[in-house]
């Protein structure tokens, strides 16, 4: 008490270091105060306090007394050997004790005033003895079926609670969920520092285990639902999200691996550690998509991880060798794991941890997730939203780029996913089928790619025995036209204009005719105007030598006239 | 609870001798407080009274020796234990109502064998 009070703005905490548990809640349960923990048969409360007790003695090196009332010590040991907890261990080295309470009702008799010194004794004894921090009390509620006089119990609990925060003693008691409360005998009137409820619920066949800090007093905490599983190494709570979105990101590009369409994505591919997602019909060709990147990811030596949730590991290698693309050197080399699962093995949270453990383990730097549509098998469409949501969270957290493909049913909206998760995506391919002509085409566009330039044109997606191919569709007039309407279409087209410049042409030689005969025209003229020309100065000559010759004439007349008198003037004349 | 306790109280002509010794019990409790007092008077009375000379009462102090709460699996006190004759028998609380003792410790029935004779 006087701890919390020196600490004033932070509570302490106690590090359960149960996976998650300690994010939720920033930092664990209340130092030196008791926590309860509830919930129904099975839900995993005893193994949430075994596992705070042994993380405690082997982690953060305090020291654990395990009181049970339900299970022998031995039992214990078992249970937790399973989940690879050396108990027996860590009792020879003094770091934890076990006390099984044995409380029989055949067994004892009630006369008179009691209380439950007795427990007290034990337990202070077993503190004592190897100086522990931490305290479970598993199924403190066995004793109201021992023993019958509740008043005196529930004064006893009280003083047992004080008792247990006086010394300072990190506490975890489990409860028995209740109807109408959160335990069979109300024990959280007395734990009022800090309650968790353990859950366990089986929708559509597939059980899925929740954890929901009810209430922490002095602090914040998640106040989610947050689903947890029990595995071979423990509990491991998932918080939803990182609750912030503070990760780095990267500017490096990564190619898509399908030839020609790293341009449409700004010439360069996707961002590292972002979030790709395919959505198409069926038959589109979307995990064609998905084993290119993988191929183009290992080709640089990089490592990728390949969920698929439809087909075997084999039988993609089979398809994906069919146009082309083979992929059993990179598996065998190692640095491509394939991971084959039906959805519906296990609840989705089972799924989220088992992705999250491989990834940890083979540190891919690609992550393809086919098809994350029919994760809702496994659980509600909300859920698997979420999933994908945490997922999504994580792989961008860890630089990881993710290629998810979703498959979009016949007759939906194209442009919608059912996970939801188009908001939360970086870049969105969609692959559709075009019908015309008697056939199906295929297209590919990029319906948003944040944070670079990408092309809003639409390609022609063709998958060839060598791969995918993107070509560019026909957008024209007509509307956009794909196969082997595009090739006629295209034909029809270099034919109109063919037929275009041969128009032209003749139409230059028409005009070179027609000048060449102006030119002549004008020729001609000329000529005939130079004619004219000639002939008028020839008669401008001869009308000068005509009147030179007359004068003459008259000159030679008159001297003539004057010569022989007048009457010689005629006959000059004649 | 630092005060002594009685630690071992013996009654009965015989310590040694089974036939005379017929009963052995124990009562588990945390130092003196008023209950244990009354549970140990109120046992006295009834063997003294039910089975003169045939038991013996051992009190064990756990404030003293914590470690026996654990090996004798005791959570209430106080309490008494009935450890011969067979079966084991326990009895929680300060014995206040006599006739639930006797009952629930076989003594009058005991009684009646040993006086059948």
């Amino acid at each position: 008490m006087a701890k919390a009070k020196h600490s004033l703005p932070v509570l302490k905490k106690a590090p359960t270091g149960i996976d998650g548990f300690d994010q939720i809640t920033n930092g664990g349960v209340p130092q030196g105060r008791p926590t309860l923990v509830c919930g129904s048969a099975g839900c995993g409360k005893s193994l949430f306090a075994a596992e705070f007790l042994i993380r405690g003695a082997t982690e953060y090196g305090e020291r654990g007394v395990l009181m049970t009332f339900e299970e022998t010590a031995d039992d214990i040991c078992k249970n937790v050997a399973s989940l690879g907890f050396d108990v027996d261990r860590l009792i020879a080295e003094k770091k934890l004790i076990i006390d099984y309470v044995k409380i029989d009702r055949n067994d004892i008799e009630e006369n008179g005033e009691y209380d439950l010194e007795g427990l007290f004794i034990r337990l202070g004894y077993a503190i004592q003895s190897i100086g522990a921090k931490r305290v479970v009390l598993d199924t403190l509620e066995t004793l109201f079926s021992g023993l019958s006089n509740q008043a005196v119990l529930r004064s006893e609990l009280r003083r047992l609670f004080y008792w247990l925060k006086e010394k300072g003693m990190t506490t975890v008691i489990t409860g028995e969920r209740g109807e109408g409360q959160l335990t069979r005998q109300g024990l959280e009137e007395y734990v009022s520092d800090c309650v968790i409820l353990l859950d366990h619920r089986v929708i559509g066949q597939i059980s899925t285990r929740r954890l929901r800090v009810v209430k922490y007093r002095g602090t914040t905490h998640g106040t989610n639902e947050y689903p947890f599983l029990i595995d071979e190494e423990g509990i491991s709570v998932l918080p939803i999200t990182a609750t912030s979105l503070d990760y780095e990101v990267s500017n490096e590009r990564v190619s898509s691996g399908v030839e020609g369409f790293d341009d449409l994505l700004g010439g360069e591919g996707y961002f590292r550690g972002s979030t790709v997602l395919l959505t198409g019909t069926s038959g589109t060709g979307k995990s064609s998509v998905a084993a290119q990147l993988a191929r183009a990811t290992c080709a640089r030596g990089e490592r990728c991880m390949y969920f698929s949730f439809e087909e075997s590991p084999a039988q993609i290698q089979r398809n994906m060798r069919s146009i082309g693309v083979d992929l059993a050197p990179y598996v065998k080399k190692g640095t491509l794991e394939f991971h084959s699962t039906r959805p519906t093995v296990f609840g989705l949270e089972m799924h989220l941890v088992r992705m999250h453990k491989l990834i940890e383990k083979f540190q891919p730097t690609v992550v393809i997730i086919d098809p994350v549509s029919n994760m809702q098998n496994a659980g509600t469409l909300e859920e698997s939203t979420n999933m994908l949501l945490r997922l999504v969270d994580y792989l961008r957290k860890n630089n990881i780029l993710g290629f998810m493909v979703s498959l979009t049913g016949g007759g939906k909206a194209l442009e919608v996913t059912d996970e939801g998760l188009s908001s939360i995506v970086d870049t969105w391919l969609l692959l559709r089928d075009v019908e015309s002509n008697g056939e199906r085409d295929r297209l590919l566009y990029i319906l948003k790619s944040r944070g670079m330039a990408h092309s809003n044109q639409v390609r022609e997606f063709l998958i060839t025995s060598r791969g995918i191919r993107l070509s560019e569709a026909y957008l024209g007039a007509e509307g956009v036209l794909t196969g082997s309407a595009r090739i006629n279409q295209e034909a029809r087209d270099a034919e109109r204009l063919r037929t275009a410049s041969e128009e032209l042409e003749r139409k230059k030689l028409a005009h070179e005719h027609r000048r060449r005969a102006t030119e002549a025209q004008i020729e001609a003229l000329r000529a005939e105007l130079a004619a004219e020309e000639e002939a008028l100065l020839r008669a401008v000559e001869s009308e000068r030598t005509r009147l030179e010759q007359i004068s003459i004439d008259r000159e030679a007349m008159s001297r003539s006239r004057g010569l022989a008198g007048k009457s010689t003037a005629p006959k000059s004349r004649r | 609870m630092k005060k002594k306790t009685q630690k071992l109280a013996k009654n009965g002509a015989n310590g040694s001798l089974p036939e005379g010794e017929q009963f052995s019990l124990r009562l588990y409790v945390a130092g003196q407080t008023p209950k244990s007092l009354t549970a140990f008077a109120n046992l006295k009375r009834l063997c003294d009274e039910h089975l003169p000379g045939q038991y013996r009462i051992e009190v064990v102090d756990l404030a003293k020796n914590p470690h026996l709460a654990q090996a004798d699996q005791i959570i209430a006190l106080p309490t008494l234990v009935r450890r011969l004759p067979e079966p084991i028998k326990r009895v929680v609380g300060d014995l206040s109502n006599s006739e639930k003792v006797i009952v629930g410790m076989d003594i009058r029935n005991l009684k009646a064998k040993s006086e059948n004779p």
